[in-house]
């Protein structure tokens, strides 16, 4: 930013209005709030379950999770989580990364991982609901 | 990338040391960044030995007794020295404050002044403000309205309405807030930071205003207005005592409920 204010010709105000306001960012801030509000049943409902599980043998955990109930919580879960989890860090690399290229770069990155890894543990949970 | 340490051209060195006069008893040191654009340089931390006995309360007395008497190459803003004009804004012990307001003794040992942190340093403790200043001017401070005025009376305003304005009116524009905001210090050239955000309230709350949806419309933006991520260093710090994070969370209640 320094560099920015000393070096540019253009006025403080060119600067501060810029290309205008993106008429956005509401989706996100809600979608962040809401994903964050499911989560709070939901990952304790989880970590209760899986605390539960201990000493049961690998059937018995597979038996679990194929459960109507459960399959769907957990596709609930895995959902909620990637998609807080991308709304999140896509806000941490757009406070801290300053160079266009690297941004860019990154947060493709990010939803393309959460994607891929919230498609994945959808399709295990789903693979032994219906018992492939 | 965000900025964790000093460029090396900002790196704050230790400067000179102006003693108290002899027989001075009760003494406190105030150890204040300099820097002079004419000599260029890195900045330096002068010591200044003040005595107690012979000072007036406000960290801005000891500020004006140094300039007076000691060393008149120290340059710092000041005015009304009673917290109404904002122009003396400084970190002082740490904290965001104004120095008019700030009583010496709150401050237990040495007292370290700098200047705004975060922003071009134009001297010593006189910060360049210029892009808040513009980031103000872009929100539209005023009132805007379609409904031509009644030539007979004002803009009539009932006392709830009015009451909405309180902890909005009272802002002085010190920037105290803006400039201990971390993620303005990040994004300080997109987001508008705490004190224009609740400038912009103080308007979008103003029930004589007729503009609110616009208004509204230029803040919806990822940087201008969601920047904000509730770090509430704006509120901790207001030399007012004012609440600029529940100014930025009112506009953002107001753009769920306009869906």
């Amino acid at each position: 930013m320094a560099d920015k204010t000393f070096r540019s010709m253009r006025t403080p105000l060119a600067r501060v209005r810029g290309l205008g306001s993106a008429k956005e960012g509401v989706h996100h801030w809600w979608a962040q709030r809401l994903t964050a509000l499911a989560l709070v049943p939901l990952t304790l409902w989880f970590v209760v379950s899986v605390a539960g599980l201990a000493g049961m043998d690998h059937a018995a955990a597979v038996a679990w999770i194929g459960s109507p109930a459960v399959s769907v919580l957990l596709v609930l879960l895995v959902t909620a989580t990637f998609w807080h989890a991308q709304l999140g860090v896509q806000v941490v690399i757009e406070d801290y990364v300053h160079s266009e290229a690297v941004k860019l770069v990154a947060l493709i990155a990010v939803k393309f991982a959460a994607v891929l890894l919230a498609i994945a543990s959808i399709f295990a949970v789903l693979r032994l609901a219906f018992g492939g | 990338m965000a900025e964790f340490t000093l460029p090396t051209n900002s790196k704050v060195k230790i400067g000179d040391t102006y003693k108290a006069p002899s027989g001075a008893k009760r003494i406190k040191n105030f150890k204040i960044y300099r820097w002079d654009p004419d000599k260029g340089g890195n900045p330096r931390l002068d010591t200044y030995e003040i005595d107690m006995d012979d000072c007036a309360p406000m960290v801005l007395d000891a500020l004006i007794k140094i300039k007076n008497e000691v060393d008149t190459t120290l340059t710092f803003r000041r005015s009304c020295r009673e917290g109404i004009c904002g122009s003396c804004s400084m970190n002082i012990d740490g904290t965001n404050t104004l120095a008019c307001l700030k009583p010496i003794d709150d401050v237990d040992g040495d007292v370290h002044i700098y200047p705004l942190p975060h922003m071009p340093v134009i001297k010593d403790l006189v910060p360049d403000l210029s892009v808040p200043y513009a980031q103000l001017a872009s929100v539209e401070p005023w009132l805007k309205t379609e409904t031509p005025p009644s030539p007979i009376r004002e803009r009539l305003q009932s006392p709830d309405e009015r009451a909405k304005l309180d902890g909005l009116w009272e802002c002085i524009l010190c920037f105290c807030c803006t400039t201990s905001c971390p993620s303005y210090w990040w994004n300080g050239d997109r987001y508008l930071g705490p004190a224009v955000l609740l400038q912009a309230y103080r308007w979008i709350a103003d029930s004589r205003d007729e503009y609110a949806g616009e208004r509204l419309d230029a803040l919806e933006d990822p940087f201008r207005l969601y920047r904000c991520h509730t770090i509430m260093n704006c509120t901790k710090t207001c030399p007012k005592n004012l609440n600029p994070a529940k100014a930025i969370a009112e506009i953002k209640k107001l753009m769920v409920m306009r869906q």
